[in-house]
């Protein structure tokens, strides 16, 4: 089986802060690291190879410098890497990306794609599942368990608002995983030496531009742009109803309600 | 190492270390500190990330990276629980090294592969109660038997490791009349009849290490297991511990640069006369000394491992660190829970332990006054 791993470098918005004058995350000196439902995309990919065999690659369009990204998924038991970069495809918003990222993998060849949910620097969980609609192949997002694994087929468990669904999917497919999916494994040193041993292949406009839309690509080809950040304005302070029973609670909240004019 | 620089392989390694160090260990120190015990469950995920083979050939089992990595990953630990520091540190560069460097093919594939895969934790013991920094006085003894198989029989004093270890290299005289030059290093396993290991005995620091007094009564050991020649074993082992004292130097630069974090996240909260303390101009200039101290000790470090990584003639180098980064991480530490006052004297706040493993750092593997020994000899004076 052959399993292609979508990730993402993102910033690690645990360390990020905001400069309150322009409502932009200040990215100086925060730590790149891999998108956390990525991460799990890597393990479940990792596991799925040991259930079933076959390979895992993993891929991700950025700058050259989510070249250590890359590499930490190789030294966490990746098979092979690559680097979907070009000066071309900057700027791409998710539509755009999907497009490069599925043009690419189409290349590569594929049983199983899988990805993260969403990015924690976007959250916006579109890149999955437009890949999977640009190859035309079925898809299951908020995986949370693969339950059984087959070279044609998987049977997966989806996660739902009030339940979950047990999916019997065709290869080939994609999947986006939550972090229910799996607990990241951690990189071996020996993982670590091999990592900067292998080659991270770069797969550029050159190689592409033959499978791509040209006005779907990069900037211009980005029907979403961001308008503004900015950080949400913090309403009031709410109140702490202390050392109150029950019944006292009860009563306090909707005498709330009712002076809200909501009940 | 490039200049000063780390590599990108080391740095990468050095993040490993970082996060499992947070992740998997620091929450756990202070009760195995209480408890004086190592977690079993902890042993097992340091070796799944092949952290007990670092310096190691990928040719036995090793993860193939080399001695500045090992010192990373010493600091990384030693941050956090200088007890996980020293349980690598035995098994990674005074164990395995024996069998690396005078193992014949049949006994690294046999014996080293198994520990620095993983698999299995090694010890080493020199030390007796009348041998310490004087190792020449060991007085276990090896004697042939008509089959020409050892008899080994002795006590080994303060054997680290040894309450979880599967493979100990222990040194006995094969030649009494001879001295140190009638001494031998064997290879010898836990379950071997005649092995018995007390128990841990109870210290000031790095509690949660297993230290213990191990006991050799008529143990047969086969010719197999003789590590280079008759007689080799003093140079076996003063070779072992010069390496060693590489690891104890990185060790006692994340004892100091553990206690220092701690601080400054202290002293940044605590507030007296209206200010963080960390305002006031004494906290800030005990802080810089401290840390100016330790990026010395640490380039001293990684200047011995840089030497040892390139076969150049290290020793004097790793006792020099081992001398310097002691003596700051003891000094460092003191002046950590002086910053912290009453609150660094409790055992809640971690520089409490910081000050009470780090004292061990100038004493075990050589004490600061054998590192000046050989540092002064290596000066021809």
């Amino acid at each position: 089986m052959k399993i292609v791993v979508c990730i993402k470098q993102v910033p690690d918005t645990v360390e990020v802060k905001i400069d309150p004058k322009t409502g932009t995350l200040i990215r100086d000196g925060v730590p790149s690291i891999i998108n956390p439902d990525d991460k799990t995309g890597i393990e479940a990919a990792l596991e799925l190879k040991e259930r079933v065999g076959g390979t895992v690659t993993v891929i991700s369009m950025g700058p050259p410098q989510a070249d250590v990204a890359l590499r930490e998924a190789l030294a966490m038991g990746c098979d092979e890497a690559y680097l979907v970069s070009a000066r071309e495809f900057g700027g791409s918003d998710t539509y755009a990306t999907s497009g490069i990222l599925a043009a690419a993998i189409k290349t590569l060849g594929y049983d199983v794609i899988i990805t993260g949910r969403q990015a924690i620097d976007g959250d916006t969980a579109q890149v999955g599942p437009q890949i999977g609609e640009k190859l035309a192949i079925p898809q299951v997002s908020y995986v949370e368990e693969i339950k059984e694994a087959a070279e044609d087929h998987l049977i997966v468990r989806r996660q739902f608002e009030d339940g979950y669904h047990i999916i019997k999917i065709k290869t080939p497919c994609l999947l986006t995983a939550i972090a229910e999916l799996a607990d990241a494994r951690y990189m071996t040193v020996s993982g670590i030496v091999d990592a900067y041993e292998k080659e991270i292949k770069v797969i550029g406009f050159e190689e592409l531009k033959d499978n791509l839309e040209l006005d779907m690509i990069g900037l211009k080809g980005s029907p979403t742009n961001v308008y503004q950040s900015f950080t949400k304005e913090v309403k009031g302070t709410g109140t702490v109803l202390k050392d109150a029973s029950a019944d006292e609670a009860v009563a306090a909240i909707i005498a709330k309600l009712e002076e809200k004019h909501i009940i | 190492m490039e200049g000063f620089k780390l590599t990108k392989t080391q740095l990468l390694a050095q993040e490993l270390f970082r996060n499992f160090a947070e992740t998997e260990i620091k929450p756990i120190a202070k009760d195995m500190d209480e408890a004086e015990e190592y977690s079993a469950e902890l042993l097992q995920k340091l070796q799944k990330c092949h952290m007990f083979g670092i310096p190691y050939s990928k040719e036995y089992g090793g993860a193939g990276a080399d001695v500045l990595t090992y010192t990373l990953a010493m600091e990384e630990c030693s941050k956090v629980d200088a007890s996980t520091g020293i349980t690598l540190s035995v098994h990674t560069s005074l164990c395995c090294p024996c069998i690396n460097e005078n193992g014949t093919e049949e006994q690294k594939q046999k014996f080293l592969r198994p520990l620095v895969s993983g698999e299995k934790i090694g010890c080493f013991g020199l030390t007796e109660a009348n041998a310490g920094t004087d190792a020449a006085g060991v007085q276990t003894t090896a004697d042939k038997d008509a089959d020409g198989n050892y008899i080994i029989n002795g006590q080994k004093m303060f054997t680290t490791n040894s309450g979880f270890a599967d493979t100990f290299i222990v040194f006995a005289l094969t030649d009494k009349s001879k001295g140190p030059k009638g001494m031998s290093a064997f290879i010898i396993d836990k379950d071997m009849p005649g092995v018995s290991v007390s128990p841990n005995i109870e210290r000031m620091g790095i509690r949660a290490a297993s230290n213990c007094a191990v006991t050799y009564e008529n143990v047969v050991v086969s010719p197999d297991r003789l590590l280079g020649k008759e007689g080799g074993g003093y140079k076996i082992a003063m070779t072992a511990l010069g390496g060693g004292r590489i690891g104890i130097g990185a060790q006692s630069v994340g004892i100091a640069q553990g206690a220092i974090n701690e601080t400054i996240k202290y002293v940044k909260e605590r507030k007296q006369g209206g200010k963080p303390i960390s305002k006031y101009q004494n906290t800030q200039f005990k802080i810089a000394e401290m840390q100016t101290k330790v990026d010395a000790a640490r380039l001293m470090v990684w200047r011995a491992a840089n030497a040892k990584d390139n076969h150049e003639n290290y020793a004097p180098l790793a006792a020099m660190c081992k001398l310097f980064a002691s003596e700051v991480a003891n000094e460092v530490t003191r002046m950590c829970v002086q910053l912290m006052g009453g609150y660094g004297y409790c055992r809640e706040y971690p520089v409490e332990r910081a000050m009470r493993d780090a004292k061990i750092t100038e004493i075990y593997e050589g004490t600061s006054e054998a590192m000046k020994m050989i540092i002064s000899g290596s000066m021809k004076l």
